[in-house]
């Protein structure tokens, strides 16, 4: 506890750039998932490729695809970049399958309703499909927020500074206290992006709040 | 692109392939240890996740474990549980941590299988005359194994990608060469083992694909079609059916 006390500045400070690097990959991942996700949903063809495709992206282990980013890339092996992209492409992989599965989830006739009333195809996907695909993106993302915030640990191996700084210094120094802080703040991080997003979604969609809150849930699965 | 010309020269070079520290023996360290945690956790999860699939008692537990599993970062638990357990026990620590790990994916697989089994086939069993026992392992095993073969599929990646971070807590596997690489400044040592890393994990996964597809009986191959006028042939049917599993663990 001590250990704790005299070290709330690090902490804190390491809290926020743990946030502060959390996002970028969560935001990415959704925004480039949403095409992807729509094309793998709508052809066949294109479902298998794509979902394979990033079926074996999220196969690849997090520090190996670390360790192979920067050459391929042509940027610095210690840059946040780095870090930032790796984690992108796994929540690529994660919601790519999470848009394709929200978007088969809305019911066919409310879509061919949408048509007859007159919505271009444009308009249909913004104003009905994604609206009403909410619920599972929601469930997706939450998995990828939960998982980016985990995942972003292993950067301290390749020198970017998160929270994964006290498992890391706190084995080298022998300080049990450091690595169990490290552990206890990953996991309040996760939890305060999964509650956000739990707000945002209820913020964003007023229609599901009197439905019971475990649908989107089952949904994702 | 040097620098890859420089990783799979690493990877030929025959002293990488001999004697300590070789890359032979890196690989069968990080296939023990994740064989020892993925055998430990299937005797403990299989087990545990059929009797809640067939009972019905306890899918909360299910629905927690994995949930909270993926909340907690696996590279901060190893340092946990090696510092709790003392630098002496760093190798049966890990080796509890990865199976830890793998523990809730493969629950969820296990109780998946069964939990998907259309109702009316474990009634129609019942009726024939089955025992209890009968029907766990003639209808309900046979029926869930993919599904089991699904979440045993995440579990061994789980595992085989956390096994990469032991080596920085001074144990081998194939992590080893990349952690060293990075402190003394190898990039081809670090590349090329990455790149071994790599195709080992995609290949258990194509191995564990392969075993999902395998094992969905045959009776289900050709009969389990949910409408027999519309479905157009077996092999469809099984591509659309259980095979696909959850994978959101990652590491």
């Amino acid at each position: 506890m001590t250990w704790v006390l005299n070290n709330l500045g690090l902490i804190l400070e390491l809290t926020l750039e743990h946030i502060r690097l959390s996002i970028l990959p969560i935001v990415l991942g959704f925004l480039i998932a949403i095409p992807l996700g729509w094309v793998a949903y709508r052809y066949r063809l294109t479902r298998g490729l794509i979902l394979t495709l990033v079926g074996l992206l999220y196969t690849i282990p997090s520090l190996a695809l670390f360790v192979i980013l920067p050459p391929l890339l042509g940027i610095g092996f210690l840059s946040e970049a780095n870090v930032i992209i790796a984690l992108t492409i796994y929540a690529v992989a994660i919601m790519a399958r999470s848009v394709a599965d929200a978007l088969a989830s809305v019911d066919p006739d409310v879509r061919q309703a949408a048509t007859a009333v007159g919505y271009s195809s444009w308009g249909r996907f913004w104003g009905v499909d994604f609206p009403l695909a909410g619920p599972v993106l929601l469930a997706g993302l939450r998995v990828v927020a939960v998982s980016t915030v985990s995942l972003l640990t292993v950067g301290i191996v390749v020198g970017v500074q998160s929270l994964g700084y006290l498992f890391t210094n706190g084995y080298e120094r022998g300080i049990l206290a450091s690595v169990l802080t490290g552990v206890v703040m990953t996991v309040l991080v996760a939890l305060l992006f999964d509650r956000v997003l739990v707000l945002l979604g209820r913020l964003l969609m007023p229609w599901t709040r009197t439905r019971t809150a475990p649908l989107a849930k089952g949904a994702a699965a | 692109m040097n620098l890859f010309l420089d990783a799979f020269a690493w990877l030929a070079d025959p002293a990488n392939w001999v004697g300590s520290g070789s890359i032979p023996q890196r690989l069968a360290e990080h296939l023990r240890y994740t064989g020892l945690a993925v055998l430990v956790a299937s005797l403990i999860a299989v087990p545990l996740g059929w009797w809640i699939g067939h009972t019905g008692r306890g899918r909360e537990l299910v629905v927690g474990l994995t949930g909270a599993a993926r909340a907690l970062p696996s590279f901060g638990l190893l340092f946990l549980f090696v510092m709790v357990a003392g630098v002496l026990q760093r190798e049966p620590a890990s080796v509890v941590v990865l199976m830890l790990l793998a523990v809730p994916p493969i629950l969820a697989g296990a109780y998946a299988g069964f939990e998907v089994i259309d109702r009316r086939i474990i009634d129609a069993a019942r009726a024939m005359g089955m025992t209890e026992w009968q029907i766990l392992w003639k209808v309900e095993v046979p029926l869930g194994l993919p599904l089991l073969f699904g979440g045993l599929r995440s579990g061994v990646l789980q595992v085989v990608a956390t096994a990469v971070l032991i080596s920085y807590i001074g144990l081998g596997g194939l992590g080893y060469d990349i952690v060293q690489g990075i402190e003394l400044r190898r990039f081809d040592q670090m590349l090329g083992s990455a790149i071994l890393i790599i195709a080992l994990a995609l290949l258990l996964d194509a191995a564990f694909a392969l075993l999902e597809r395998w094992a969905v009986p045959r009776g289900v191959r050709a009969g389990r079609l949910p409408e027999p006028r519309t479905a157009p042939t077996g092999r469809r049917a099984t591509a659309e059916s259980p095979a696909t599993t959850e994978r959101e663990e990652k590491n």
